[in-house]
């Protein structure tokens, strides 16, 4: 194992076993090189990690806060719990509120059965949403000639941000309003058909967990994102820098 | 939950605001009817000519979202006749299609269903069929449900195993086979 320099090499216990990993590693990178599996929802391979859904929140003895896996960096002797009654009724908490906060009607959507939200619910037994549905009136934009922004299905894991900004380099989507009134925007909340930052290159579209972007065109179900460019575009980035 | 206490049990299907494709699912079980035949007694459904819904049920299985008052009425009956009450589809579990109403007020639903694209007899109808609710719910924002199918509609081995495993008198683990859309 090469480091970089002020890189150290840590021992810590994940789950009741002893790991090892680099200082410059998240919990999340080390658990899964020992399979140990952590939930996440927006974070992607190849794209910058934010913390964002929550899911992947753990237990490190010797704080009360939970962290999330996903960008809290290893440290010697940290002991971590992934799965214990507290964490998992944090994340079927988050998970509800996500389908209760918008309209996540999985038997007409374009992502039906192709859904990182609804196969986590599945993973994580939920079966019914215990809070009541708020039902908002929530815009579609299919403005786009070739995609659709439903914003009925999105969970606001900022992925399409990111991988515009960061692969593409146009930065066409933002974040727009705080709370339940949240949304993705483009540009400067313009449609997405009259942005003149989107190259159109469908980058998002693909990285979306849900069906809040997909392809014009599709039927429920048909919609199936295709992921394999992330890998390889994120690579050539780091060897660009 | 008990193991019935009659030899065969009592068993009701209910169909409220759904498009009954999870009957259709249940009807898709085809050979299997004859084994279930020999353990149940089905005492309510759409399938059979009972009016009323009976008391003393062992197991009710219900399809559709609760979206009228009918549906409300219906629904707390069963929920006090029923010893174990199954969610059965995403009507029932989530709301589903039928919630997407929910998204409008009803009045401007109302309208413009049997006002503005309405081109003879323009009235919102009083009698007969029953009033819709503000919103449509889930069955469990209304009654306690015990078992929840989700599933649009769910698989007829997925139907076919929950109502095997409450025969036995266990709750069904139905969470690897089907899903919400499943």
């Amino acid at each position: 194992m090469s480091t970089a320099p002020g890189v150290e090499i840590c021992t810590l216990i994940i789950e009741n076993r002893e790991c090892g990993g680099r200082s410059d590693q998240t919990i999340l990178d080390v658990a899964e090189e020992y399979g140990i599996f952590i939930p996440t929802l927006c974070r992607l391979p190849g794209l910058s990690s934010i913390g964002a859904c929550r899911m992947c929140l753990v237990e490190v003895k010797g704080s009360n806060k939970l962290l999330p896996a996903c960008v809290t960096k290893v440290q010697e002797g940290m002991e971590v719990t992934v799965n214990s009654e507290r964490l998992e009724a944090y994340r079927r908490t988050t998970l509800e509120l996500l389908f209760s906060e918008r309209n996540h009607i999985c038997s007409v959507c374009v992502t039906n059965g192709h859904c990182d939200l609804q196969s986590l619910a599945q993973k994580l037994g939920v079966n019914h949403i215990t809070m009541p549905y708020l039902h908002p009136h929530v815009e579609v934009d299919a403005s786009h000639p070739r995609f659709i922004a439903d914003h009925n299905r999105c969970i606001l894991c900022t992925r399409c941000i990111r991988v515009c900004a960061e692969i593409e380099g146009a930065h066409t989507w933002d974040l727009m309003g705080r709370g339940t009134k949240a949304r993705v925007i483009t540009d400067l909340n313009r449609p997405w058909g009259e942005s003149e930052s989107c190259t159109g290159c469908g980058k998002c579209v693909q990285v979306c967990p849900t069906g809040a972007l997909s392809e014009k065109g599709q039927a429920a179900g048909e919609m199936m994102k295709r992921r394999q460019f992330l890998p390889y575009l994120s690579m050539m980035r780091e060897v660009g820098k | 939950m008990t193991k019935a206490k009659t030899p065969k049990a009592r068993v009701a299907t209910v169909w409220l605001d759904g498009c009954s494709g999870c009957h259709m699912s249940l009807l898709d079980i085809d050979e299997r009817l004859i084994l279930l035949a020999d353990k149940i007694d089905l005492v309510y459904s759409p399938l059979v000519d009972a009016k009323d819904f009976p008391e003393n049920v062992d197991v009710a299985i219900v399809e559709g979202a609760v979206s009228n008052t009918e549906d409300l009425h219906k629904i707390k009956l069963i929920r006090k006749n029923s010893r174990v009450l199954v969610s059965l589809g995403d009507c029932a579990v989530t709301g589903n299609i039928p919630s997407m109403r929910t998204v409008f007020p009803l009045q401007s639903l109302l309208d413009r269903v049997y006002d503005e694209n309405a081109t003879i007899n323009k009235k919102v109808p009083t009698k007969v069929v029953p009033k819709l609710l503000e919103q449509v719910h889930p069955l469990h924002e209304i009654v306690p449900v015990d078992v929840y199918v989700p599933g649009c509609p769910p698989s007829a081995d997925t139907i076919f195993l929950a109502i095997s495993e409450l025969l036995e008198g266990r709750v069904p683990q139905l969470n690897e086979v089907t899903r919400f859309g499943a």
